[in-house]
């Protein structure tokens, strides 16, 4: 084979690939929103208003307690995991920790990132078996803020390092402490460590494992956090599999919250990010 | 020298103990006047930004650096001190190589280093800023746009606009680390324009690849060959009698060696190689 047949075939595939990609992305939010859509042309408040006693069995009333559920988890535990994440990111910089005690703990990262979340689930039950507490909306947040942890921590880590030094010596040589260089660096990293944020939080939304054994599968409204919740994704699951028509048909319209916040938060994070690249060094798109 | 001298190293070693020990600085002593402009020159990888970073234990942000020796800073120790660091960095400022912008505004670039370090009110700050982009001859070119991102300027206005930031937190000393090596011609002859306007109220330390920069621009000059010093002189001895035999074919050499290879250069010792060194520890002129 000529190098120019080559080149034409790995195009080929190239492309192929990309558009094979592009056209199954397509085909699910558009299949979502195609069926979640007309759900919500014959009940437009079906998100917004309270379940049925009975809602999986006849699908009285809405589902606005797993949207409730999905912000009162997703919400605080992102919150949590933010604040842990970031704060062990600059650890891992070099004015911390030795460069042998950042690759141990990357290593432990890798670890955790690579851990299925229903793990997390198990072990979080566990605790709350050993301290005889029942499944609540509490729990799923430390649930999720633990899955959403090596998540956020990589990408503020990577963002972090690819900040060039020099910003660090400008800091450091106007008489700047490790603390206030730090806040400088994360400045200039900010547009990765808001999408590792984003992407921690559209992980943690998306998530069912963490949350079936530690808020729940309530189908009545949270009451608070130490009552039973749940959230949207074991929502669609149990909604999937109930034997009534219109409750299925309502698991595309919970899909359709879903896939309409995953969507926006991503476009937020990417104006937000452009923002805030104008100002890191080299940075000149707007 | 001709005055008190400013700052004075005694005995400097700097060793970096990472995957191989490469001994940085070996027993530097030497002594940088008040109110005067002193080049540090030397051919690459000497020690020379190691020299200059010491000075204000900036090298200290870089794991796995040794240290021994101290540096007297007027009748206060830099080493052994239980002064804060920050402090002493107020004091002595410094300029990195590569313009770097903060991730703010022109304007709070200038102001970051005075809020940090004091209460100033909004109109203090204002002058204050207005007072230091003046000194560097910025202010006609951004007075208008102060809220821009500093990111938006031009590589060699950033440069002065670092310039600016350092002498905003009022400094004695200003350290400056080959800050005209990513400028082009023109922008590189505004900030010497700069720093030479400067030296009249501020102790300048810089660390050039020039030689004809050190000409230009040094009341002294100091020699670093591999770490050692070599000889260190007010620059008009230094260029036209110098004392040393290495300075002689340093100075010597040093029109001559454009072309040499990288092997000869490293054979015939102190012979600087110009294109060796952009190659080696100059950044991309230009980071988009």
């Amino acid at each position: 084979m000529d190098r120019y047949t080559e080149q034409r075939l790995f195009g080929l595939l190239a492309r192929a690939s990309a558009a094979l990609i592009v056209g199954v992305l397509a085909l699910v939010v558009g299949v979502t929103l195609y069926r979640g859509g007309r759900v919500f042309l014959t009940d437009p408040a079906v998100a917004i208003t309270p379940p049925g006693s009975r809602y999986m069995l006849d699908g009285g009333g809405g589902f606005l307690h797993a949207v409730l559920g999905s912000l009162f988890i997703v919400v605080p535990a992102t919150v949590i995991a933010m604040v842990l994440s970031l704060s062990t990111a600059i650890y891992l910089q070099s004015d911390y920790s030795s460069e042998r005690t950042s690759e141990v703990i990357n290593m432990f990262l890798n670890v955790l990132w690579g851990t299925p979340p229903i793990v997390y689930g198990v072990f979080v039950l566990t605790v709350i078996i050993a301290v005889g507490a029942q499944t609540s909306l509490i729990f799923g947040v430390i649930a999720i803020a633990i899955f959403q942890y090596p998540i956020m921590t990589r990408y503020a880590d990577e963002a972090l390092k690819a900040t060039p030094d020099t910003v660090k010596e400008a800091s450091y040589g106007l008489g700047a402490t490790r603390f206030e260089t730090a806040r400088v660096t994360v400045r200039a990293a900010l547009p990765g460590v808001i999408a590792g944020i984003i992407m921690g939080f559209a992980r943690g939304i998306g998530d069912a494992a963490t949350v079936l054994f530690t808020a729940g599968r309530s189908t009545q409204m949270p009451g608070g956090p130490f009552d039973p919740a749940t959230t949207l994704p074991i929502l669609i699951f149990e909604q999937a599999a109930s034997f009534n028509a219109e409750v299925r048909s309502h698991a595309y319209a919970a899909s359709f919250v879903l896939i309409v916040a995953v969507l926006a938060l991503i476009v937020v994070s990417k104006l937000l990010a452009g923002r805030y690249a104008r100002f890191a060094p080299g940075g000149r798109q707007s | 020298m001709n005055n008190q001298p400013a700052l004075r190293t005694d005995n400097l070693d700097v060793t970096y103990t990472g995957n191989r020990t490469v001994t940085a600085l070996d027993g530097v002593s030497v002594d940088f006047a008040e109110n005067a402009l002193t080049a540090i020159i030397g051919p690459s990888g000497c020690g020379k930004s190691t020299l200059l970073k010491s000075l204000n234990r900036l090298h200290e942000i870089q794991p796995n650096a040794e240290i021994s020796g101290e540096v007297h800073f007027g009748d206060q120790t830099v080493y052994n001190t239980d002064e804060p660091l920050p402090e002493l960095r107020r004091q002595i400022g410094y300029v990195p190589q590569t313009p770097t912008p903060l991730p703010m505004s022109i304007y709070n670039n200038v102001a970051y280093g005075p809020k940090i370090h004091g209460d100033y009110s909004r109109k203090e700050l204002d002058d204050l800023v207005e007072t230091c982009l003046r000194k560097v001859n910025l202010w006609d070119e951004v007075a208008d746009r102060l809220d821009d991102p500093g990111a938006a300027l031009s590589t060699g206005q950033i440069q002065r606009l670092c310039l600016a930031r350092s002498l905003a937190v009022e400094p004695e000393i200003l350290l400056c680390d080959e800050v005209t090596s990513a400028l082009d011609p023109i922008s590189a002859e505004q900030v010497e324009e700069t720093l030479e306007s400067l030296k009249e109220e501020y102790t300048i330390i810089m660390v050039t690849h020039s030689m004809d920069q050190a000409r230009r621009l040094a009341d002294d000059v100091v020699f670093l060959y591999l770490g050692e010093l070599v000889e260190a002189n007010d620059a008009r001895t230094f260029f036209e009698n110098p004392q040393a035999d290495r300075t002689k074919e340093f100075i010597s050499g040093h029109g001559a060696s454009t072309h040499l290879e990288e092997s000869d250069s490293s054979d015939s010792g102190a012979k600087p190689d110009e294109q060796q060194e952009s190659a080696g520890d100059e950044p991309a002129p230009v980071q988009q």
